[in-house]
């Protein structure tokens, strides 16, 4: 419990001083005024959102491999924070968006990407729910992550070259093009802050998940008695 | 049918555990099974014998333990023994003749000179007058009898039967216990599992029973056999 | 090797199959022709607008009839549980996989080819002068969704809504694919037809990222 509670704080903090560092330390972007700073939760959000895709991609891979549910129970509270981080993507989007260009959504190459990769793991969240078996759905959700995300890059760069060809405005510029050092800083303390709650949450689903599995298997051996 | 080659086969089972989520089939089986032994597997619907029987087949992956082939004498471990496997299930395409199903299951295996072999096996099992209907015209104990022939089409060491009678006539039953005893004889191991007292169920050697996924009973002679046998049927 | 023996056997099973009741070549016809149908009813189908959104309205429907196409893949192997006895019979069970894929992508690009001229005399679009490059560009394209699609058919052939569970998990996986391909196939009806090459090294990289994937997972799939 304690340690809990401290982490949590700590997590708080980092997350108040990126707010802080976001709205007062960064300067305010010349064109775009002061909705620009929603990049300071886009940016690593996605970021964040992609490190726990990929944490969910190893831990698929050590389940086909090892077979120990934890690995299961880690793989699914990874796409699910993964899955939140991206939403946060998706909404901090249009949200900056519509008051810089007047629309709510531009099919900007990145985004789009985002989306596709949101609606990847929506399908595997899906399937855990359609494979009743426990082990065949902790088998077949790890296939399908591996299968979902070695095609990620294939995602962002078929979208990326498509947007070559019909070029869009695009949401935010490239990620470092034209940052101030005091702007870059910003951006990746926001970055390790996310981080920080990624773990955090990551963490407390994972235990849910663990505790259901430790629930399991008591009523197994309690009907085997 | 040549029994030139028919290498001896053990099978082994170490502490076999196999789940389906909150169901145990089997718990802690550990079973040696001596080359050319011939074992029947007892026990109600539901005590475990199919998924016993797919393990050993290694259809079935278990959640713990190992299985394994052994060769008799040396302890070791063989790599990939011929085996045969009779199912409920008929294991055979309906969209296909007879013939085409052998034929098929028989490149797949890589069997020497296929198409004498699969027409020598249709002769045996009594279907070469039908070799070219599709299997989905055939009854239930035509559709046995090309399981049969498709498990035997490799010359196994290791032949899998569950519940092999099921379908078929009392001539059928007579033929597959006189076709199996030849087998038995030639020293191929038999694990099958069987619903009561047949003839097929005399040429056992051995005779286990589970109940709820555990071996309850396993005795090779004397009188518990019966017992075990007739009591799947409670 | 045994491998490929084993895949043209298998491959022989599922064409004879197949080509015995063409249940599922049928349907597929028809229902690509049905939604090209449909399609022309949403836009104005004048040849400039078709050269526009002929494409994606082609690989649409390719992807759409391919996921309902790809169902029975897997499924009709659970009837009389003849997987098993292909898992028992085979030495390594990859080929199972390149059998069914191979008998897939060609069954998808017959369909395909047979569209062909329907769509072009539908919308007006003049194919002929680049064929060759239509049919390879169909062909990398439809492995693509071979190999994605009976990789997840055996999957879906195991879950509960499984007819709408293979669409789910194949349309997004497949995103790259459809961008990729309705580029090039833009480019090849275009008024000035071009090869987009980066187009088609993209497609062929894509099938064999999942080539691969499959060859090392496949086993995985069909296990019990």
């Amino acid at each position: 419990m304690k340690k809990h509670a401290l982490a949590s704080a700590v997590v708080l903090l980092l997350l108040g001083a990126a707010a802080y560092g976001a709205l007062y330390v960064a300067p305010t972007e010349r064109t775009m005024g002061t909705i620009q700073r929603i990049f300071y939760i886009h940016v690593p959000s996605a970021w964040t959102g992609l490190t726990a895709f990929f944490i969910c991609f190893v831990a698929n891979l050590f389940y086909v491999f090892r077979r120990q549910p934890y690995w299961d129970w880690l793989a699914v509270s990874a796409a699910e924070v993964g899955l939140a981080f991206t939403t946060v993507v998706l909404i901090t989007g249009p949200v900056w968006a519509h008051p810089v260009w007047g629309i709510w959504w531009t099919w900007d190459a990145r985004l789009t990407s985002t989306f596709v990769l949101w609606l990847l793991y929506v399908s595997y969240l899906l399937l855990r729910t359609l494979v009743e078996e426990p082990d065949r759905r902790a088998l077949f959700s790890a296939l399908f992550g591996i299968f979902a995300f070695i095609d990620v890059p294939l995602v962002f760069g078929s979208i990326r070259w498509w947007r070559t060809q019909h070029p869009q405005p695009v949401i935010m510029g490239g990620a470092g093009s034209g940052l101030e050092p005091t702007m870059r800083w910003v951006l990746l303390f926001s970055w390790l802050a996310m981080l920080s709650l990624m773990a955090l949450l990551l963490r407390a689903r994972y235990d849910v998940e663990a505790m259901r599995g430790e629930l399991d298997s008591l009523q197994r051996d309690a009907e085997a008695a | 049918m040549t029994r030139s080659d028919l290498s001896p086969t053990g099978i082994r089972f170490q502490n076999i555990e196999k789940r389906y989520g909150g169901l145990w089939a089997l718990r802690r089986v550990t079973l040696d099974i001596a080359a050319g032994e011939c074992v029947v597997v007892a026990g109600r619907n539901g005590s475990g014998k199919t998924t016993l029987l797919r393990i050993a087949a290694h259809l079935v992956r278990p959640s713990f333990g190992e299985i394994s082939f052994v060769a008799p004498g040396t302890n070791g471990k063989l790599a990939a023994p011929r085996t045969g496997f009779v199912a409920h299930a008929t294991m055979a395409y309906d969209e296909l003749t007879a013939e085409e199903n052998l034929l098929l299951f028989a490149r797949l295996q890589d069997i020497f000179q296929p198409a004498a072999r699969v027409e020598g096996l249709l002769r045996e099992v009594g279907l070469y007058e039908r070799r070219a209907s599709l299997v989905r015209t055939f009854s239930r104990g035509m559709r046995q009898r090309v399981a049969i022939a498709r498990a035997l089409l490799s010359e196994p060491s290791v032949l899998f039967l569950d519940e092999p009678a099921t379908g078929l006539d009392p001539q059928g039953v007579s033929w597959l216990a006189e076709t199996l005893r030849k087998l038995r004889d030639a020293g191929c191991t038999m694990l099958m599992s069987l619903h009561g007292e047949s003839e097929i169920s005399s040429l056992a050697t051995r005779a286990i029973r589970l109940e709820a996924g555990s071996v309850a009973a396993d005795t090779r002679t004397g009188a518990n056999f019966r017992s075990i046998l007739t009591f799947a049927d409670a | 090797m045994a491998l490929l023996s084993n895949t043209a056997v298998l491959l022989g099973k599922e064409l004879r199959t197949e080509f015995r009741s063409r249940e599922l070549l049928t349907t597929t016809v028809v229902f690509i022709l049905m939604v090209v149908v449909l399609f022309s009813f949403t836009f104005d189908p004048s040849s400039t607008e078709s050269r526009r959104f002929g494409p994606g309205l082609l690989w649409l429907a390719f992807l759409f009839a391919a996921s309902l196409m790809l169902q029975p893949c897997f499924l009709r192997e659970q009837t009389n549980d003849t997987l098993s006895a292909l898992r028992l019979s085979v030495n390594d069970p990859f080929a199972i996989f390149l059998a069914k894929l191979a008998a897939n992508t060609l069954f998808l690009l017959l369909t395909e080819l047979l569209m062909l001229p329907v769509f072009s005399i539908l919308y007006n679009v003049p194919v002929l002068p680049v064929l060759h490059w239509l049919v390879l560009t169909f062909f990398l394209g439809s492995l693509g969704v071979s190999i994605a699609g009976t990789a997840l058919s055996a999957i879906s052939a195991q879950a509960r809504m499984r007819e709408l569970l293979l669409p789910l998990l194949l349309l997004p996986l497949l995103t790259p694919v459809l961008v990729v391909s309705t580029q090039v196939t833009a480019g090849l009806l275009d008024r000035a037809p071009f090869v987009e090459w980066k187009g088609i090294g993209f497609l062929a990289v894509f099938d064999l990222v999942f080539l691969t994937a499959l060859w090392l997972f496949g086993e995985y799939l069909l296990e019990e």
